[in-house]
């Protein structure tokens, strides 16, 4: 069974590399590369699986989930220059796939033993682009 | 163990609209056959509907950009292929496929999922991003989704 909680956070990033010429930049990264930075609403879904404890009926409670979603992505992503602010993104373009690699980094130490695993992130950067990201696996479409 | 630790699993998304017009009609049933099957939806004169697509595309970030997809060549893939012969136009009349198939929207799926995958290499000629669905909702409540592997 796979459940699904979801979370939102502001964030200001810029997609630029800084060994690439302005016009390099914009042909990789498109507006995204103005060099000032922009923002979105960030919407992201952490997705875990697991089977319900034949006691509590739930995979994870998810009050438990919602505070560690707290601690280890809103308060450090939230209203924050994500370039500037938020490491890896020093030294890592801050794309939506990069972001859901790293919110994967930051959730996995509390959701990779028990019952209920880490199965998907999915950041909405906006309601038309999102990226689901399923951890350090080969790309197999056909696997859920 | 985990399979090979290089390539990690991404699956991209973008989210496309256009409006169109069909009229659900088979030519293989009786007048009285297509009222009864497709109700409302085989009035004579057709009915519209807006479109939302959703292109999924899946691969490893390349790791000089940190993407998996280029946003921008599958946006002219989609625009070209899907949204300009697509949008404001009347399925049935305007796209040759749907001269002989009934523009369901399974059959809509299935001809966006084949237009883009016939294109796809000229596109991304790379070992990555695979195109790995494409998911139409006709309306807020009817929902389709084929993958790539089902099309020919």
């Amino acid at each position: 069974m796979i459940i699904t909680r979801k979370l939102e956070f502001s964030a200001s990033h810029v997609c630029r590399r800084p060994e690439l010429s302005d016009e390099e930049n914009h042909r990789v990264y498109g507006p995204a590369a103005n060099p000032q930075g922009h923002g979105h609403n960030y919407v992201v879904e952490v997705s875990l699986r697991g089977e319900p404890h034949p006691v509590t009926g739930m995979v994870l409670d998810l009050k438990e989930l919602k505070e560690i979603l707290e601690r280890r992505v809103v308060q450090p992503y939230d209203h924050r220059f994500l370039n500037y602010e938020v490491p890896p993104f020093d030294r890592e373009v801050p794309t939506t796939e990069n972001i859901a690699r790293d919110i994967w980094r930051r959730l996995e130490p509390d959701l990779s033993d028990g019952a209920a695993r880490l199965f998907a992130v999915r950041v909405y950067e906006t309601p038309e682009l999102y990226v689901d990201y399923f951890g350090e696996e080969p790309c197999d479409p056909t696997s859920e | 163990m985990r399979p090979n630790f290089r390539i990690a699993a991404f699956r991209v998304t973008r989210r496309y609209a256009f409006a169109a017009s069909h009229r659900l009609d088979s030519p293989l049933l009786t007048p009285e056959e297509n009222r009864a099957l497709y109700g409302k939806c085989n009035n004579p004169y057709g009915h519209g509907h807006n479109y939302v697509v959703e292109v999924s595309a899946c691969g490893p970030t390349d790791p000089s950009t940190g993407r998996a997809v280029q946003i921008e060549a599958l946006d002219q893939l989609v625009a070209r292929e899907v949204l300009e012969p697509f949008d404001q136009r009347n399925l049935n009349t305007d796209v040759p496929a749907f001269q002989h198939a009934v523009p369901t929207t399974e059959n809509l799926a299935a001809e966006i999922c084949r237009r883009l995958k016939s294109r796809w290499r000229t596109v991304f000629p790379g070992e990555w991003p695979h195109l790995e669905k494409v998911r139409i909702e006709e309306t807020a409540r009817n929902i389709f989704e084929v993958t790539a592997d089902e099309i020919e």
